[in-house]
């Protein structure tokens, strides 16, 4: 299935976390982790490489801890669909400061593009509200990607979710480190902990 | 209806009293958790308590991926589940080597000990194994007197030490699950 005027997936990422301050990102496995990657490396960010359908429970836990701090969840909708219990695990705690951003290819882009259940009957952004995130939105173009850009640095009024349509475009991986106790560490780092 | 058969009564503080008091002493702050009737008095203390958060998830491989943010983010958390749940968890799992967590669980056992539903044997059989083969110390504790100081040891290995470590608490603590009609 083409669509017209799909969005670029490193312009939807690019754009939100342009002005990131000190937001955490979390990158779901597979080219979300990439298109993080290509943003900028960060302290802040958190690559995962595996743990599908963990992304979102790993941004709650942060958000939980850190409740000053912005916590934006990017992943694609095959993670998310793996995860999909945790949207109710998050609509129940309600945290202020996350964000969960989809891009939904309506794919598995990693493995070959075979269509995900986005393609066929599943509207995450109706799933999340009826979750209880009721900020949840489908995003189309790049003018709602940045006007909800700035929204994510508020972290009394999450959590939102947003579903962003994107291209099935393949691009060039863009490599973060993949050893998990340097990338903990780091955000722990940044933020003030010292190590045991 | 379901009753539990021998339940321990006769302890001077309760075994999840007990358990409750360890992590507090361990400045334990986000408790995830699947409901299990085995953990339903610690469940009811942490969510009356004003230092922990207990959360509620759908399941149990939830709670890994969320102990592994709360570390993240400087928290320390412990999963409640029972041994079903444990089986949920497999791939999840990975993160307590991949991040050395300091990952902390706590099982309620089913399928031993006088069990009556054999649909609950074949993963209280590999629970322990199960674990074992994914790099987590395994602790166990059969007798209300023997809990504190295994949830302790667990406790102390877990956070000081970042070893990934689980307790089982055996059906014969808890008392095997009477099915009446």
């Amino acid at each position: 299935m083409s669509k017209a005027n799909l969005l670029d997936r490193r312009s939807v990422v690019g754009s939100l976390l342009a002005d990131r301050k000190d937001a955490i990102a979390v990158g779901g496995l597979g080219a979300s982790t990439y298109d993080i990657a290509a943003a900028g490396d960060h302290d802040r960010n958190f690559y995962l490489w595996g743990a599908m359908g963990g992304a979102v429970m790993i941004g709650l836990g942060i958000a939980l801890a850190q409740p000053k701090t912005p916590v934006i969840v990017i992943t694609g909708d095959g993670e998310m669909l793996m995860g999909i219990g945790s949207l109710a695990t998050v609509g129940l705690q309600k945290p202020a400061n996350l964000t969960i951003v989809v891009l939904d290819n309506e794919a598995y882009g990693e493995t070959g593009g075979q269509a995900s259940h986005t393609a066929g009957v599943a509207d995450l952004v109706g799933i999340a509200r009826s979750c209880g995130i009721a900020n949840s939105q489908a995003m189309t173009t790049m003018a709602e990607v940045e006007a909800f850009a700035p929204d994510l640095q508020d972290v009394s009024a999450g959590p939102r979710f947003a579903s962003v349509k994107i291209d099935g475009a393949n691009l060039e991986r863009v490599l973060s480190s993949r050893d998990g106790t340097f990338i903990v560490n780091r955000i722990r780092g940044a933020l003030g902990f010292k190590p045991i | 209806m379901h009753a539990r058969a021998d339940a321990p009564s006769e302890h001077a503080a309760s075994w999840p009293e007990e358990i409750f008091a360890i992590l507090q002493r361990f400045d334990v702050r986000q408790v995830p958790y699947v409901p299990d009737a085995g953990h339903s008095e610690l469940i009811e203390r942490v969510l009356g308590s004003s230092s922990m958060r207990g959360i509620a998830l759908t399941t149990e491989e939830e709670g890994v991926a969320l102990l592994a943010g709360a570390w993240a983010g400087g928290q320390r958390g412990v999963l409640l589940m029972q041994s079903s749940g444990v089986g949920n968890c497999v791939n999840m799992l990975s993160l307590t080597q991949i991040f050395r967590l300091p990952f902390l669980t706590l099982v309620t056992m089913r399928g031993e000990w006088g069990e009556f539903n054999p649909w609950q044997v074949p993963m209280g059989s590999s629970t322990e194994a199960v674990f074992e083969l994914s790099g987590i110390k395994v602790l166990r504790a059969s007798h209300p007197e023997e809990v504190r100081e295994v949830v302790e040891a667990a406790a102390g290995q877990a956070y000081n030490a970042c070893t990934p470590t689980a307790v089982l608490l055996s059906q014969r603590l808890i008392g095997a699950k009477v099915f009446t009609k």
